[in-house]
């Protein structure tokens, strides 16, 4: 008996306690699944997830001019595990109706059946970008599974006061850059021409797509992988190369000690994308006005290639009840002039819009010495060759993180590394299923 | 508690000045204090840097932009900081009461009273020590998905609050705080069960209790990859999964490195604040005279 009673007691203070405690997060917003049920009512309520900094500034925009259409933007963490996030929650059942999508992930988002076909609803958006940006969200098929957003054509920039300094031209081709990364750090040991980042792979897919590599490919029902083909292989043994022979450096990017290297001048360029100013300007607050952009090093002499790094887009998620709703603001965000203009000044994004290209005229601040920093972007853009991703990149990219880690720590072949890359991907592709063409 | 009980005897029987080991214990001491508080002594530092500073000027140098740094995070989107504080406070206070009253209401109860079952829903109690909340955290979603409570407030408070370890560490400490003759005593008297436990157990278990709201306390605050996981919503975020969404900004945006820092070092006053303040309530021999042993 008092065993009993006890235990009413105890249940009955937690009951207590529970309601009191708690009581603040039930009048909080509603949960997206609620939202759903709410929705023949009243507005379309939409969640969108996304990283692009003051995106609840443009959405404001929005929601004010469709009353019918609200739109509640919140603000992730961006990067891998984004994708992850999402595709949990997709899994689980209440994904967002609206999410960043990176080009790199959108293929294991459709693998996954995550992502809506927008191809009704963006029959007419088709006509606002390039080839290359539109096949990046079709993936070589007849769907469209989201709106392009902004794309990251690769550049190199490059300390023009300390080029003056060591006395060295800007390289057009790979086989000048090296001769340079010599000349630089025989004159100054602690001075590195560049350095080779072994954190980052979207950085080498970049090179690599520069190279004309071409990562996956589909072929009828199959999917054939060559991670390892000629065009990447060229470029981890060029850098593994100069690493071996001490000339660039093996530190990653974006990291603390990088930061510090910009900001005392002992890195001389950066292989990068046109998103570039923004990093710098924070980072390296000290470079302002010192550092000037040119195409990408050239395989070739007289050749006139480049990459992609980075970029997203606007997806809609397979589960959303208000599809319609969702793309008919994906399609206003990614291509109305006023919401362009917003993504350039909040969100600091390079369109991949044509006519968001066009938007911008005025250099960034941090390169009011180059008046023609755009026009120099959009000209290199045109000349950039992406390729497609294929549904695993998640562990193709992660591969190459353990890889290069490995062989930038012991000098050791690049070649090798990039055959572990391919290796992974194959395996990861087998165990899930996919069909493999040889 | 019976090791407390030792030191103090041996305490009275020797003399401080016959110390074998000389001043070698206070020098481990030492050194583990620098080992941890070094650190925390960069992070006040670098709060004090601004952003042309960081990353160029000496590690330990305090810079001049605290005040700038200070603004900039209040200002950051209309001042969510505040936001998150509110919310990390709510996880970790609720999350850390609840989770005391379950523990000590669990651990007296397997302590004191013997009923069938007792063994085994211990055991399975031990057991869960042994498998990592991380683990838990991907089900965990899943299963409130289910029940429509994923991204909600409560997705966060409810998987925190059965903490099996605080169960155990109740169970240990009612044992040796809470002599069974106390509470022979009170029954021979005609108190209940439910007096008993409240005007005799509760008082003497309170250092065990503060031990493990703590312990919760401090878990939960800093617990990342349970709300990452729960929480869409970014104004439902503690401040762990909000000052990560400044850092992983994205691959084309720069990390907000001084807000970071700064929000970190903000973020560290309550928790210090909170064991200066909670730790007068550590005390031992709460129960002394009250039984003769």
């Amino acid at each position: 008996m008092r065993v009993n009673r006890l235990a009413v007691a105890a249940v009955a203070i937690l009951t207590a306690t529970l309601s009191t405690a708690c009581s603040g997060g039930s009048d909080e917003p509603s949960s997206p699944a609620a939202g759903q049920s709410a929705a023949p009512a009243g507005p379309v309520k939409l969640t969108y997830w996304t990283w692009v900094p003051n995106m609840d500034k443009i959405a404001t925009a929005w929601n004010q001019a469709h009353p019918d259409i609200q739109v509640t933007v919140s603000k992730q963490a961006g990067g891998d595990d984004a994708a992850a996030k999402f595709l949990t929650a997709a899994k689980a059942g209440n994904p967002p109706d609206l999410v960043q999508a990176e080009y790199q992930m959108l293929p294991s988002f459709v693998a996954a059946d995550a992502v809506a076909d927008l191809k009704a609803e963006t029959a007419q958006a088709k006509a606002e970008f390039g080839e290359g940006i539109w096949g990046l969200v079709t993936l070589g098929t007849d769907a469209v599974y989201a709106v392009p957003q902004d794309s990251g054509p690769m550049m190199l920039y490059y300390r023009k006061d300390l080029f003056e300094k060591y006395g060295i031209e800007v390289p057009k081709t790979w086989d000048e850059y090296a001769e340079a990364a010599r000349t630089v750090h025989k004159k100054d040991p602690k001075v590195f021409l560049g350095t080779f980042s072994s954190k980052d792979p979207g950085w080498f897919a970049g090179l690599s797509q520069q190279a004309g590599a071409q990562w996956w490919s589909i072929s009828g029902d199959a999917w054939k992988v060559s991670v390892n083909d000629e065009a990447t292989k060229k470029v981890a043994s060029y850098w593994g190369g100069l690493v071996k022979e001490g000339v660039i450096d093996g530190m990653p990017y974006f990291t603390p000690e990088w930061n510090k290297a910009l900001n005392d001048g002992r890195l001389l360029t950066w292989p990068s994308a046109v998103w570039g100013p923004g990093v710098l300007s924070a980072n390296a607050p000290k470079g302002k006005d010192k550092w000037a952009v040119a195409p990408l090093p050239q395989w070739n002499a007289g050749e006139n290639h480049s990459g992609f790094w980075g970029g997203s887009s606007t997806a809609v998620a397979a589960k959303s009840p208000n599809k319609a709703a969702a793309a008919k603001f994906a399609t206003w965000l990614n291509t109305d002039p006023q919401a362009l203009g917003l993504l350039i000044k909040e969100g600091a994004i390079y369109p991949a819009s044509v006519k968001g290209g066009a938007l911008m005229t005025e250099a960034p601040d941090y390169f009011s010495s180059q008046p023609d920093f755009w026009q120099q972007a959009a000209s290199i853009g045109a000349t950039a060759r992406g390729f497609t991703f294929g549904p695993n990149v998640n562990v193709t990219y992660n591969a190459y993180r353990d890889a290069f880690d490995k062989a930038v720590a012991a000098k050791s072949d690049f070649a090798g590394a990039v055959q572990t890359m391919q290796d992974a991907t194959v395996a990861d592709m087998q165990k899930s299923g996919f069909t493999l063409a040889q | 508690m019976a090791a407390t009980a030792l030191r103090g005897s041996r305490g009275q029987a020797r003399p401080s000045r016959h110390r074998p080991l000389g001043i070698a214990p206070t020098g481990v001491l030492v050194l583990g204090a620098i080992y941890t508080l070094f650190p925390v002594s960069w992070v006040v530092v670098a709060a004090t840097k601004s952003k042309a500073e960081l990353f160029s000027t000496s590690t330990f140098a305090p810079g001049a932009g605290l005040l700038s740094n200070l603004a900039d995070l209040f200002a950051y989107r209309d001042g969510v900081f505040w936001l998150w504080l509110l919310n990390t406070a709510l996880y970790a206070g609720g999350g850390a009461v609840l989770s005391t009253a379950v523990s000590t209401i669990s651990g007296y109860a397997l302590a004191k009273y013997s009923f069938p079952g007792r063994g085994l829903i211990f055991n399975l109690l031990i057991g869960g020590i042994l498998v990592p909340s991380v683990v838990l955290a991907i089900p965990q979603y899943l299963l409130f998905s289910k029940a429509g409570l994923a991204d909600t407030y409560w997705s966060v408070l409810l998987p925190q609050i059965l903490h099996p370890y605080s169960i155990y560490l109740a169970r240990i400490y009612s044992q040796a705080a809470v002599p069974g003759s106390l509470l022979e005593a009170g029954r021979l008297d005609g108190a209940g069960e439910w007096r008993l436990f409240r005007r005799v157990a509760l008082p003497l278990l309170t250092p065990g209790m503060v031990t493990i709201f703590l312990f919760q306390f401090v878990a939960i605050w800093n617990n990342f990859l349970l709300p990452f996981i729960m929480l869409g919503d970014d104004h439902k975020f503690p401040l762990t999964v909000g000052l990560y969404t400044l850092l992983a900004a994205g691959a084309n945006q720069p990390s907000l490195y001084n807000l970071i820092i700064t929000g970190t070092m903000l973020s560290l006053i309550p928790l210090i604040a909170l064991f200066l303040t909670m730790q007068r309530y550590w005390r031992t021999d709460l129960s002394g005279g009250a039984v003769k042993s």
